[in-house]
């Protein structure tokens, strides 16, 4: 790379204007614009460009792990039974792989957790950004970043023990059992909230203040200002903090698999307990399926799946982004 | 809503202390013993002009002389600034706008401001004129009617008439401030505040706002700040010269008003030595 970029400096044929005299010495002249060499810089880049490839690499690793035990399995399921099939019982001896009742629970944990972080994350958000004097955010901002750094067990311990058992069972005297998928959610979407909040608050600080000045200067209150002219400014960021959320929220695996139950079964409403993609993972990795076996190739598929259905939620969410973003 | 009048009376121009505030025809605007804080700091001190209906009055005056600080205060845009304070009377129709229970949002309803950068929204160009009155509730009969009249006013409707729907951002710097200009008047104000509006704009664009300035004169009172003394000479009725003082002491800096009279006697015949030295450029 280095000796490259000197070489060609001293052999750029130079016939315009020096009309390819030599010095004296009988070197070629060296150009006014001649740096001087910087190996450190050459270093440096190298270093950048390991650090980008072994992110990629890891992704394309993953990719891999989990084609190849995925493409053994459906050898053995069709894809059309795995997606569609509303049996999951791959361990029982008339074993069924339908992959529905899986979805379902996910389905459910992630919408109540939605219904939670979403509005709450983008609240505290408009608070922090629009609202909050300097002396309010200093105190507001740790509380919720601290939120983010309970480890998930112990939300999962809180979803089970408190929510469900307490305040659903005791409080309440709700019709539910041990676990429930609303129980798992709420918790999840408490989870989620300084996700949502954090990011959308960046974006909303992003905007320009001259955007919030033209606003006020028409006579709009604050909320006005924030909701109408804030908001979709913002709106590419706030995006990303959803769909950012909504990944948290369809991967989280703690929680689901300790308070939102463990059988495979069609979840109908919020007070039933199911088990998810990300707890049926969870609870079949434990250890006793034989490597290379079908019920262990079910692992990949079902992490195939939960890959896939990511990487569709982040697709559409940037083309929603893309037609309906304000650029400022 | 009062038309154009004839140009200010020439005795006007006798006037030369600081009363002069007293001698304008007809104050829509009166701005009495004000100082402007921010925290501990004074940025303005005793302040006293009066700002004529139907008239174009300049602020001029050096970097930091406090011009942009009072503007600001005019329809209290500095209460977004955290520890801005004013002291003294801005009175509107004979109202002090920083009386109790007063709105500051009625008071930037009815005072206007186009800022020094062009601050269109990222929205299409009718939703940006449709949006003060829409957020205030303006009871409207044609939103399309109002939107078309603002942006003529603004002598930009027939640039933009068949691309009302595009982003506003698309707009060249004099066109998206001359959007700012009827975003402003969408809401039907009296008076419109305007922090050096051309500060960004290229001469063309500059004599485009220039012109609808005195065009618009005929409507609306205009308080224009500015760095360009030769703008404030070509559009303004009267001018008012401020600098910035130096306590001994503490050394701060403090706006002060020196001088405010016609915009002819500012330039040709100015009473403070102070505004001769700016006005002829020896200093600022």
């Amino acid at each position: 790379m280095l000796a490259n970029t000197t070489a060609s400096v001293t052999e750029v044929p130079r016939t315009a204007s020096t009309g390819g005299s030599t010095t004296p010495s009988g070197h070629p002249p060296r150009s006014m614009f001649a740096g001087r060499a910087r190996p450190g810089e050459a270093v440096i880049k190298l270093a950048l460009r390991l650090a980008a490839a072994v992110a990629m690499l890891t992704t394309i690793g993953i990719v891999i792990a989990l084609l190849v035990p995925a493409i053994g399995f459906f050898r053995e399921v069709p894809v059309f039974d795995f997606l569609f099939g509303d049996r999951w019982a791959p361990r029982f001896a008339d074993a069924s792989f339908g992959v529905i009742p899986l979805v379902t629970a996910t389905l459910w944990t992630t919408a109540i957790a939605l219904v939670v972080a979403v509005p709450l994350g983008l609240g505290a958000a408009i608070l922090l950004s629009e609202y909050a004097r300097p002396g309010l955010r200093k105190v507001l901002k740790p509380i919720l970043e601290l939120l983010a750094g309970v480890p998930t067990v112990v939300y999962g311990l809180f979803a089970l023990q408190f929510i469900q058992a307490t305040v659903f069972r005791e409080w309440l005297r709700l019709d539910t059992g041990a676990f429930s998928v609303l129980a798992a959610g709420l918790v999840m979407g408490i989870m989620i909230i300084p996700t949502v909040a954090s990011i959308s608050e960046d974006a909303m600080s992003a905007v320009p203040m001259a955007l919030r000045q033209g606003s006020f200067a028409l006579g709009a209150n604050r909320m006005q200002t924030s909701l109408r002219v804030v908001f979709p400014a913002a709106l590419s960021g706030i995006m990303a903090a959803i769909v950012l959320g909504i990944s948290r929220a369809v991967g989280e695996t703690m929680i689901v698999a300790i308070a939102a139950g463990n059988q495979a079964r069609i979840v109908s409403g919020p007070l039933e307990q199911g088990q998810t993609m990300t707890g049926f993972i969870a609870n079949a990795a434990l250890g006793d399926s034989r490597v290379g076996s079908l019920e262990y190739d079910t692992l990949y598929a079902v992490g195939l799946l939960l890959f896939a259905i990511t990487l569709i939620v982040n697709f559409i969410s940037i083309r929603l982004v893309r037609r309906f973003r304000q650029a400022y | 809503m009062a038309t154009a009048h004839d140009d200010a009376p020439m005795h006007l121009q006798a006037a030369r202390n600081g009363s002069v505030a007293d001698h304008v025809a007809r104050p829509i605007m009166r701005v009495e013993n004000v100082d402007v804080y921010y925290g501990d700091f004074r940025a303005v001190t005793d302040v006293n002009l009066a700002f004529g209906l139907n008239e174009i009055t300049a602020l001029i005056g050096p970097s930091g002389c406090g011009k942009s600080t009072l503007l600001r205060s005019l329809n209290r845009m500095n209460d977004l600034i955290e520890g801005a304070r004013v002291e003294g009377e801005i009175l509107f129709h004979g109202e002090n706008i920083y009386g109790k229970g007063v709105d500051p949002i009625e008071v930037r309803r009815r005072i206007g401001m186009v800022f020094q950068k062009p601050n269109p929204f990222p929205k299409s160009i009718y939703d940006n004129i449709a949006y003060g009155p829409r957020v205030t509730g303006m009871k409207v009969e044609s939103m399309d009617d109002l939107v078309e009249e603002s942006l003529t006013r603004a002598a930009l409707w027939d640039e933009v008439k068949d691309k009302l729907k595009q982003s506003a951002i698309g707009l060249s710097g004099g066109q998206q401030q001359r959007l700012c200009i009827a975003r402003a008047i969408s809401v039907r104000p009296d008076v419109i505040l305007m922090d050096e509006p051309c500060a960004s704009l290229d001469p063309i664009a500059t004599m485009r706002i220039e012109d609808l300035m005195q065009e618009l004169r005929k409507q609306y009172t205009i308080v224009i700040v500015t760095h360009n003394m030769q703008q404030a000479a070509r559009v303004a009725d009267r001018t008012a010269f401020f600098t910035a003082q130096v306590s001994e002491g503490s050394g701060a800096r403090t706006g002060v008003l020196v001088e405010y009279g016609t915009t002819t006697q500012i330039f040709e015949d100015p009473t403070d030595q102070r505004t001769e030295d700016y006005i002829s450029g020896r200093f600022g």
